[in-house]
């Protein structure tokens, strides 16, 4: 699909061309990569606990390991991103629900913990009835942990995310199902596999449609998510979930290298998702167009030169 | 947890500090851009006091302005607009090959000045909001409002985690690049402590910066823009002071003689805690999505698609 754009090149001035925001100081891959990974980490806490219940052992063990691994492989991530690395646990000192972050750690802190006891006990069969206690809070919040990180970008004065804060959790939910359920395809056998394809189709239409709205829905502000390289990033992703969704629903049931191809396809689309995402909000942060042009328009909409209350 | 949104008139009882009569009353800047002369005085005297390390010594090339932003090691700019003027300009006389300042035609905009062009100046800093995002998202408590209402950063305690850096409004706090934490004006605080003024509003020789209550600003400025007006200086605006914008109005507010977005500056920005509320609404909502998806995954396989229907049908 060529790019296009969709609305003329507004006129606005600003200070030499130079960003209003400071462009977001969160390194690449880490925070992209941890986006994803909380995605994967935590729906996979739901989908073990379903396993379990459900006496699906192969795919259990799949969901296990891959809440427990996306959690500590997350956490590394984010506390490799700080920039003071030695002090993470400063995160701990407080609690915030004016910052995302703040919660973000405190759902994050005991998830890992959970997860890699119920995968601990897993793998060693050592105290099944303490793992799959620490199972059924890993579940609990998991759906948190992969819809809070739509919250730690959307609160920010960055354009792109802040404007697609009504969407953007779903966009990470229905994404970290996708992943969840992708990779529990990639790795457990067909027959026990169901579930995580039921889970990744249903996870991939809800990405696709929230993700679809902040296209419709925000005009200039989310042109950064469907030019330059987020673009191509987000269209890639796009066209990985629909592909994998097309496969899953056509012949995810009876071929396991299909399925499993399909599965894969779920892991990356996911994966670009979030480095699309990420990067357009950069874009959107470098760019004062996005910061100056629809401040403007809502001044206008006020009909006054000064700051008004709107919401 | 303080309010997020809207007039705060005490912002320091708001933070904890007790009733009005039990903390010193709101201080912070009114900059006056029309008397500034881009000398920079407060760049130095900011960096010399607080001990601020250079940021590299670089050249733009788009005006007289190297130092560019605010940022970690910067916490006051002067930004230098060299603007043409729309207005057209009559041949320009003859070069006699003698060296020229640009214009130093005080009107500007009005009355065309030699070369075309006009200049504004503007010393920038923390606006040390009302409603002040930087401190709201900092998931260490390192960021604090201090007793005289101003809002600043403790070294011991950042971690660098850098989430102040795109909350902000006004792009002024950014990470030292080196050290990895975060750094702003802290409006002086070790000054304000022992009854000093803040080094940059110390240092300016012509009283664009001037230092004091609050409130007391704000009146002073009022009277400012009405003799400003009176002169016919039309372009004449006050920036940051309204105490009903997005942010609560500004500890630091300005005059400014352009369009905010001239300088730099976002010209109606509203702080992101405003939508604090529909955002962990939306963000719950997600989560029970999620989990339903996970339920009606190994439930049924009817359910999912009823499930879906329900969850985008309520997500507007």
């Amino acid at each position: 699909m060529k790019e296009q754009r969709l609305v003329p090149e507004p006129e606005f001035e600003s200070y030499y061309g130079r960003p209003i925001l400071k462009e977001p100081t969160w390194k690449t891959p880490d925070v992209p990569l941890y986006l994803f990974l909380g995605g994967l980490a935590g729906c996979s806490a739901v989908l073990a606990e379903g396993a379990a219940l459900t006496d699906r052992p192969d795919l259990e063990r799949v969901a296990r390991l891959a809440a427990a691994g996306g959690a500590a492989a997350g956490t590394v991530a984010l506390i490799h991103d700080l920039g003071r690395p030695e002090r993470f646990l400063k995160m701990l000192r407080v609690f915030k629900p004016t910052s995302p972050l703040s919660v973000g750690s405190f759902i994050l802190a005991p998830f890992s913990a959970l997860s890699g006891a119920a995968a601990a006990a897993q793998v060693t069969g050592l105290l099944p009835r303490l793992g799959r206690v620490a199972g059924s809070g890993a579940a609990l919040l998991g759906p948190p942990l992969a819809t809070y990180t739509a919250a730690l970008l959307a609160n920010t004065a960055v354009p792109a995310w802040h404007e697609a804060h009504r969407e953007l959790p779903f966009v990470f939910g229905g994404s970290g199902a996708q992943a969840a359920g992708g990779l529990a395809m990639l790795l457990a056998p067909i027959d026990q596999t169901a579930p995580a394809r039921r889970m990744a189709l249903a996870g991939a239409v809800v990405e696709l449609a929230a993700a679809e709205t902040i296209l419709r829905r925000h005009g200039l502000v989310a042109e950064p998510y469907r030019t330059g390289r987020p673009g191509r990033l987000i269209r890639l992703a796009r066209n990985c979930t629909a592909v994998a969704s097309g496969i899953t629903a056509l012949a995810g049931r009876r071929s396991r290298l299909l399925s499993a191809v399909a599965g894969a396809t779920y892991v990356a689309g996911s994966l670009t998702t979030r480095f699309g995402i990420f990067e357009a909000g950069l874009a959107s942060a470098r760019d004062p167009k996005y910061t100056v042009v629809p401040q403007r328009e809502r001044l206008a909409r006020q009909g006054g030169g000064s700051a008004k209350i709107d919401g | 947890m303080g309010s997020l949104w809207g007039r705060l008139d005490d912002v320091q009882t708001d933070a904890g500090y007790g009733s009005p009569d039990e903390h010193p009353p709101r201080m912070g800047f009114f900059t006056d851009t029309s008397v500034c002369i881009g000398c920079k005085a407060c760049e130095v005297a900011c960096k010399e006091w607080n001990e601020v390390p250079d940021d590299g010594y670089l050249l733009t090339g788009m005006s007289y302005d190297n130092t560019q932003e605010l940022g970690a090691s910067t916490w006051r700019h002067v930004a230098f607009v060299e603007k043409p003027l729309d207005v057209p300009v009559e041949a320009p006389p003859a070069d006699l090959g003698m060296p020229s300042m640009g214009p130093p035609d005080p009107q500007g905009a009005e009355s065309g000045g030699e070369g075309g062009v006009r200049w504004l100046m503007s010393s920038d800093v923390c606006k040390h909001c009302t409603h002040a995002a930087c401190l709201d998202v900092c998931p260490t408590g390192s960021l604090f409002r201090t007793e005289y209402g101003t809002v600043v950063v403790q070294p011991d305690i950042c971690n660098g985690c850098g989430y102040c850096v795109p909350a902000c409004p006004y792009g002024v706090i950014d990470l030292r690049e080196g050290d990895g934490r975060a750094f702003k004006c802290t409006l002086c605080y070790d000054r304000l402590k022992e009854g000093q003024t803040p080094a940059c509003a110390q240092a300016c020789p012509t009283e664009s910066i001037q230092y004091g209550e609050l409130s007391e600003l704000r009146e002073r400025a009022d009277r400012r823009l009405t003799e400003l007006h009176d002169q016919g200086v039309d372009v004449a605006r006050l920036y940051g002071r309204d105490p009903d914008d997005g942010v609560g109005g500004d500890g630091a507010f300005f005059l400014l003689l352009d369009e905010p977005e001239v300088y730099g500056l976002p010209p109606d920005p509203i702080v992101t805690t405003r939508d604090l509320g529909s955002l962990w609404r939306h963000v719950g909502a997600a989560a029970a999505t999620v989990a339903g998806l996970g339920v009606a995954s190994f439930a049924s396989r009817r359910l999912v698609p009823r499930l879906l229907g329900t969850a985008l049908g309520g997500r507007r």
